[in-house]
């Protein structure tokens, strides 16, 4: 399709996003970055049956923790979208990273302590 | 097995609050089996304590260490090498295991990451449930094979109490009542109402947590 | 054996009995228990006081029966196993035969996740049929419950209560077959709406022929109002409230509920006195005790007999 995403939108492919751990998404933030979310497939269209359905409450558990230690919650999404969506896919990155820049430097950058 | 959970992040940072250097003691037995303290979870609860501190601008370092048990001294040991360069101890394994490194380690103050509840096992994948008090005189034999002491919120013998309500017990609805589990299981077994109407005598708490501190003793495995 | 207990006498003579209860008051106030009891005399032949009834701290049962005890009355000492080890139990057992208390209600008790102190340790050491054995033990063989004799048993006439509607139905009679075999001499029951059920139930009782081993009083409370009837309907665990009552109250204007609930209660108790196995009914008003009096009168049951 050749469209042009963000720059500054890092892809880590996944078989998938049931492949994605609670660990990795902490890790990433730990790391100082600003933002994450998780592209899986259409609840219902898993094509290992429940795997985007188990992302999603990693995904709400990440952000939970997020929010206890202070850093918005925001910062990590769950979006589902098809293979085949690729001006979907455009959106969500330009989405995800309007957001982010709004909300500005991951605290973990800045050790400005909590903006939540 | 043993079923505990982490405490809330909140209240595990409070306790380490003033130390830049800790280690993270997991385990691989119990509390990794509920989710609550094996490598898993000491690899997220690093990575979260760390980024937290990250967030205020102040640092740590944190050891990660996951003990194939921390309820025998040989894994306890292990770390007996090193754990001397850290300012605390924080354990993610059951209450025991946190005491097991305040016994070896006394002048490191050993902190529990979890609440330690009850012996029990899976319902199913991320549910578990209570199912043995540890009362030291199992009567199970006699109750369909449903434990009394545990399951009925009163530990009746000779239940139920008039609060059964549809099978579940007055102080929740969606506890079931153990009282109707027996009956149900004596029945299926073909022992109703005869063992029923028994009436069970009072219960010998002796042997459980009333009595005191409890150890068994096992001549023949002694060295 | 028997005991001074006027229960006791009223039942042994075939009279249909009337006992109702006093709460205790949340404070050290001895006037609020003398002021229910002024309300009963001349009422009923014997009064329950109830043992921190839902978890919620009163003034104890025993203390309490004394009061209403120096005031003329036959006082029944509810006990519950919730707060207490068998120690401070059996204690209780003699300090209530030493006051001369002459009857006990044995219970295990709401749990306390109900109360006013929710985080405290719950005890039930024993349960209300171990402790129906543990009086039985004490006033029969002159024994405690660890088998060494005691130098003069208590006195007690003891009973038990009954809940016709609690699950699962079906062991409702076994259950008083076990209070029975352990010792029960009368038996209250929960308070009673659908009599249909209840006749059920006494049919399940008396085919096993429990009403000739233990003297049944059936439990009656009269409704102040359709809140109060939703409310048990709902809220309450283990009771049975049929939506023909709720309808019925519904039926009068709000001012005239109470009259009404009155008058349920009367009927209720008129058919009850005609069933087989019932010897005599408790009346709860809790908080409305000055209409035990009206209710009795209603129901024709006093005078109270002379025995």
């Amino acid at each position: 399709m050749r469209a042009d995403y963000p720059p500054n939108v890092k892809l880590i492919r996944v078989p998938c996003t049931g492949r994605v751990d609670t660990v990795h998404l902490i890790k990433a933030f730990e790391e100082g970055v600003d933002g994450v979310y998780v592209a899986g497939c259409l609840e219902g269209e898993c094509h290992y049956l429940v795997g985007n359905l188990r992302a999603k409450k990693r995904v709400q558990y990440v952000k939970e923790i997020l929010a206890k230690i202070g850093i918005n919650p925001e910062r990590l999404q769950m979006y589902n979208l098809s293979a085949a969506m690729g001006s979907r896919f455009v959106e969500i990155a330009k989405e995800m990273t309007e957001k982010v820049r709004e909300l500005g430097p991951s605290p973990v950058k800045t050790g400005s302590g909590r903006e939540v | 097995m043993i079923v505990a959970e982490q405490k809330p992040l909140e209240e595990i940072l409070e306790m380490i609050k003033d130390y830049e250097k800790i280690i993270l003691v997991g385990c691989k037995g119990c509390v990794a089996v509920c989710a609550a303290g094996g490598e898993k979870e000491v690899q997220f609860l690093a990575s979260a304590i760390r980024t937290a501190r990250k967030a205020e601008g102040r640092d740590i370092e944190i050891r990660e260490v996951t003990l194939e048990r921390q309820c025998d001294p040989e894994y306890v040991e292990q770390i007996r090498g090193f754990v001397g360069e850290y300012q605390a101890i924080l354990s993610i394994a059951c209450g025991v295991g946190v005491q097991y490194m305040a016994e070896h380690y006394p002048r490191i103050p050993a902190l529990p990451g979890l609440n330690t509840s009850f012996m029990g096992g899976a319902e199913e994948q991320g549910i578990w449930s209570e199912r043995c008090q540890g009362c030291g005189q199992c009567v199970l034999h006699l109750t369909g094979g449903i434990c009394p002491i545990t399951r009925c919120s009163k530990s009746l013998l000779n239940g139920p109490c008039g609060g059964s309500t549809n099978g579940k017990c007055e102080i929740n609805p969606e506890v079931p009542c153990g009282w109707q589990l027996i009956i149900d299981r004596l029945k299926a077994l073909g022992e109703f109402p005869k063992r029923y109407l028994e009436n069970n005598p009072p219960k010998d708490w002796s042997t459980s947590r009333d009595g005191g501190p409890r150890k068994i003793i096992r001549e023949d495995l002694r060295r | 054996m028997n005991t001074e207990s006027r229960l006791e006498k009223v039942l042994r003579a075939g009279h249909f009995a009337v006992t109702s209860e006093c709460g205790p008051p949340r404070g050290a106030d001895p006037e609020a228990i003398r002021r229910k009891g002024e309300l009963l005399k001349g009422v009923v032949d014997a009064v329950n006081v109830t043992d921190c009834q839902t978890s919620v701290v009163r003034m104890s049962s025993l203390s309490s029966c004394l009061i209403l005890k120096e005031m003329g009355f036959d006082p029944i000492l509810q006990m519950v196993t919730r707060d207490r080890n068998r120690i401070a139990i059996q204690s209780d057992i003699l300090g209530a035969a030493a006051l001369g208390i002459n009857n006990i209600l044995c219970l295990s008790g709401d749990h306390q996740r109900f109360g006013d102190h929710p985080q405290a340790k719950n005890v039930y050491d024993l349960d209300s049929i171990q402790l129906i054995m543990t009086v039985k033990k004490m006033r029969d063989e002159g024994k405690f419950l660890s088998g060494e004799e005691l130098t003069k048993p208590p006195r007690l006439f003891i009973g038990a209560a009954a809940n016709p509607f609690a699950d699962p139905f079906e062991i409702r009679a076994l259950r008083l077959a076990k209070k029975v075999a352990a010792g029960a001499q009368f038996i209250q029951t929960q308070c009673i709406y659908n009599l249909k059920r209840f006749e059920e139930w006494m049919k399940q009782v008396v085919d096993m022929g429990l009403h000739e081993k233990v003297y049944i009083l059936a439990g009656v409370t009269p409704m102040k109002s359709v809140g109060m009837a939703r409310y048990m309907q709902k809220m309450v665990p283990g009771m049975d409230v049929p939506e023909e009552i709720i309808t019925r109250l519904k039926g009068v204007p709000k001012e005239k509920q109470p009259e009404e609930g009155i008058k349920i209660c009367i009927e209720q108790i008129e058919r009850l006195k005609e069933m087989e196995g019932i010897r005599g009914v408790h009346i709860m008003a809790i908080e409305w005790e000055e209409k035990v009096r009206e209710i009795a009168e209603g129901a024709g049951l006093l005078p109270r007999p002379d025995v």
